[in-house]
């Protein structure tokens, strides 16, 4: 490690904090130098939200000391940290939806500006950094990265000397991330030193000087991303190796499972998209991958193929079965089962605990004994078991939904709907804000349902993920769906031209 | 029957006095629903404002002292709600309902050796000139203190709230108290503050009524103004302006009842005195069946218990 302390900008050593029993944080020691981009590398729970949170001045420390411009530093309150000079950009955003973009901004600032001064500012930067956003429009508008970046401007315009980024990258498209890397980079380049909190290796090699690994709270080591393999780095992550999951192979063309014909589908909303000639065809132990940016009908077409929205233009046979106007739960009892992104109130229930939300999900009656009793010993074991294969980090079968971090609710909901065993899953963002070993854990499973014989239709905006696991491949740009190739026959740069609309 | 034993000048600077207490009561309510808090108890303390600002207004002989204690009253009996909805975490649909009641009892028992005596004359002050346009003047500029209060504060609560940073804070704590404290903004000190704030203007909505609209101290005289406020805030969408208009319909109403039993309309009683509470039935419901639903700008964390999480 150096040591050369004239270079460092921030530096705690020996953090420790503990929640109950759960040691979060346990002797953490870490240095922060002048004008890098520093990665704070680890699992879901590993501990890194603890510990950016104690340097935003979130939480206080067990123990433990911080320093900070060559200073003792110990924050009591986020307020006093921006003071200081250290900013954050949360990774579930912390904007008020009903407010516009620049009245979001103006609660960030601790002290009273003038507007014009104000708008001025906010202008400046985001010229600079290229952080395009439209002031006057409700955050409820905007699409994550646009969310972002007004996050970022937030953050920015206090002039901070360490911006915290939590796993900024996990809402945004790819086209984002990029634009994401080059604001991160020139501000590091400024001065600005950043620390990265991801569990995404690739982007860390892109982007970071260096990295500090944690695991189960503890610092594992410090280490140079760029002089390592993405692989070396993911196995000092997760203290393991990692394993790639194997793609199904498709079955005779014979077995249609769905068929989707939709001509054009209005939105609820000013803001949705408007589906338009859809025509879909997916056959038995086949992945459907589905890609595109964010925000170009994936939603629509999951209300539409869940049956949270029911319209009559449309076709969908499923099997022998017209179901375009059946209700989700009419679906799921003739062997349909879905994974919608949002995790809470659409795949699951924040007041209720996981063992409810298992069992407001089984179509099939499973765990009902005679005259409507609940079966809870049938109930405990389904749910238990999808804690442990699915590696929910929980306190148990009877945490209420809302206690568990998104990702690790994004594995209790995929598991649950795989533990149906459906013969059509639909998933939408399976492994959005999960670890890496998790996310690797959800893709197996469903390469093994898929090898059983069910049928998958998995969404994702994760381009990776959809090459490693499908059969086939298809676009979603402006509504529009491109017609599914097969994996093998797609080339990498024709894909960025189908996901800008350009046909092939 | 003969409608035009009614003037219709007098109608309107009637329907204004009528309104001045659901005005303050509500606008009031607004302020506590912004920061994300729902009282049901507006009556409850708009009862206690009632009968405090009676005996206090009796005993010193001023309309004026009257009216700040009730103010004082009706501040200290949602620093009750405000202590077991905010430090208790209790929920706050049984606790405002519980206020309610609470407010009504206790009235009665302070109010009781004042019943029947005649409250201290609150003088109306004619603003020069504008009264005496014709009809206008009568209408509009010759009312007594508090109505011109009551429209200031319309002013200055749209304006707090849409022009000021303090308005904003408010809003955003309304709107997301996780987010709000994420950002480092105080929830529970802003709330008891709004909730402060409500039950000092339920309280001379109350004082109002005992001391100028009726004025003398009967037992239950609020009769429902606080739960007509309350539907005012819905009505209004959250917006100080509207508030104002709804408060003069509904003002409206009752005056209109009012002046048609006088005039000896062939309706019941009854079927007229129900009039304001149908029409405020009535408005949630077609409200609740526009299409605009979910951005009629209630805020986000309305009733919700604001917990600490980091």
């Amino acid at each position: 490690m150096n040591k050369k302390t004239e270079n460092i900008l921030f530096q705690c050593t020996g953090i420790n904090k503990e929640f109950g029993s759960v040691k979060a944080n346990d002797d953490i020691s870490i240095n922060v130098r002048n004008s890098q981009i520093h990665a704070l590398l680890g699992e879901n729970g590993a501990g890194k939200s603890t510990l950016v949170k104690i340097i935003y001045g979130l939480l206080q420390p067990d123990n433990g000391s911080m320093d900070f411009l060559n200073k003792e530093f110990s924050p009591k309150s986020p307020k006093d940290a921006r003071a200081q000079g250290v900013g954050m950009v949360f990774q579930h955003f912390s904007l008020f939806e009903p407010l516009t973009a620049f009245e979001n901004i103006l609660l960030g600032l601790d002290k009273e500006l003038g507007e014009k001064e104000l708008h001025e500012s906010v202008v400046t930067l985001s010229e600079s950094y290229g952080l395009d956003v439209n002031l006057s429009s409700f955050i409820g508008d905007l699409s994550a990265g646009e969310r972002q970046r007004v996050e970022i401007i937030r953050a920015l315009i206090q002039k901070p000397k360490l911006l915290i980024m939590d796993e900024p990258t996990s809402v945004l498209t790819p086209f984002e991330c990029e634009s994401l890397f080059k604001t991160l980079k020139k501000l590091a380049s400024e001065g600005t030193s950043i620390l990265y909190i991801s569990h995404k290796l690739k982007e860390i090699a892109d982007l970071c000087d260096t990295a500090s690994v944690l695991r189960k709270g503890a610092i594992v080591g410090e280490y140079d991303p760029k002089k390592m393999t993405a692989r070396e780095l993911g196995e000092i992550m997760v203290g393991q190796s990692l394993f790639e999951p194997k793609r199904p192979v498709a079955t005779n063309k014979s077995d249609r499972v769905l068929s989707v014909k939709i001509n054009e589908v209005k939105p609820d909303t000013q803001f949705g998209v408007t589906l338009k000639n859809i025509d879909l065809e997916v056959y038995q132990s086949e992945i459907l991958g589905i890609g595109g940016v964010a925000g170009n009908g994936q939603e629509e077409l999951m209300q539409i193929l869940t049956g949270e929205k029911k319209d009559r233009s449309v076709s969908i046979k499923y099997m022998d079965y017209n179901v375009e106007m059946l209700n989700p739960r009419e679906r799921r009892e003739i062997g349909l089962a879905f994974a919608p992104e949002e995790r809470l109130g659409h795949a699951a229930v924040g007041s209720l605990n996981l063992l409810e939300n298992s069992l407001i999900t089984d179509p099939k009656k499973r765990f009902q004994k005679k005259m409507g009793f609940i079966n809870f010993s049938e109930l405990n074991e389904f749910t238990n078991e999808i804690i442990e294969k699915f590696n929910v980090k929980t306190t148990g079968a009877s945490a209420l939904a809302s206690s568990l971090s998104g990702g690790n609710l994004q594995k209790f909901v995929v598991g649950r709907e795989i533990g149906q065993k459906p013969s059509l899953l639909i998933v939408n963002q399976p492994t959005w804000g999960v670890d890496a070993l998790s996310a690797a854990n959800i893709r197996q499973a469903i390469v093994e349902i898929a090898n059983t014989g069910a049928t998958i239709i998995l969404i994702s905006q994760d381009l990776d993920e959809i090459l490693e696991i499908s059969n086939k491949v298809a676009f979603l740009t402006n509504g529009n769906l491109s017609t599914p190739t097969n994996t093998a026959d797609i080339k990498t740069d024709e894909i960025g031209a189908i996901m800008g609309g350009i046909s092939v | 029957m003969d409608l035009s034993e009614i003037n219709f000048a007098v109608l309107v600077a009637s329907l204004i006095v009528a309104s001045t207490p659901l005005v303050l009561a509500a606008l009031g309510e607004l302020i506590v629903e912004k920061s994300g808090v729902l009282n049901l108890g507006v009556e409850g303390m708009m009862i206690i404002g009632a009968v405090a600002g009676f005996i206090v207004g009796v005993e010193t002989g001023s309309a004026y002292i009257g009216m700040m204690a009730a103010a004082v009253a009706g501040a200290l009996l949602s620093l009750l709600f405000a202590f077991i909805i905010l430090i208790m975490q209790a929920n706050q649909v049984a606790s405002g309902l519980a206020l309610t009641i609470f407010g009504l009892g206790i009235a009665a028992l302070m109010g009781h050796p004042y019943t029947g005596i005649k409250s201290p004359q609150i003088s109306t002050i004619s603003i020069p000139i504008l009264n005496e346009i014709p009809i206008l003047g009568t209408m509009f500029f010759q009312h007594d203190l508090i109505v011109y209060l009551s429209l200031i504060s319309v002013l200055m609560i749209w304006y707090f709230l849409t022009r000021m940073r303090a308005g904003l804070i408010l809003r955003s704590v309304g709107e997301d108290h996780d987010v709000a404290h994420s950002l480092g903004y105080r929830v529970i000190t802003i709330r008891f503050l709004a909730i402060t704030f409500g039950g000092a203007m339920a309280g001379v909505g109350g004082g109002y009524l005992s001391l100028v609209r009726v004025p003398q101290w009967t037992e239950g005289m609020t009769a429902g103004a606080g739960w007509i406020a309350l539907a005012l805030v819905v009505f209004s969408g959250w917006r100080p302006f509207r508030l104002l208009i709804g408060a003069y319909i509904f003002g409206g109403i009752t005056i209109l009842q009012l002046n048609l039993q006088a005039i000896g309309v062939n309706i019941n009683i009854a079927v007229l005195s129900m009039a304001p509470y149908l029409a405020t039935i009535l408005a949630l419901v077609l409200i609740s069946m526009s299409r605009f639903r979910g951005n009629r700008g209630a805020p986000g964390c309305l009733g919700i218990s604001f917990v600490k999480t980091v």
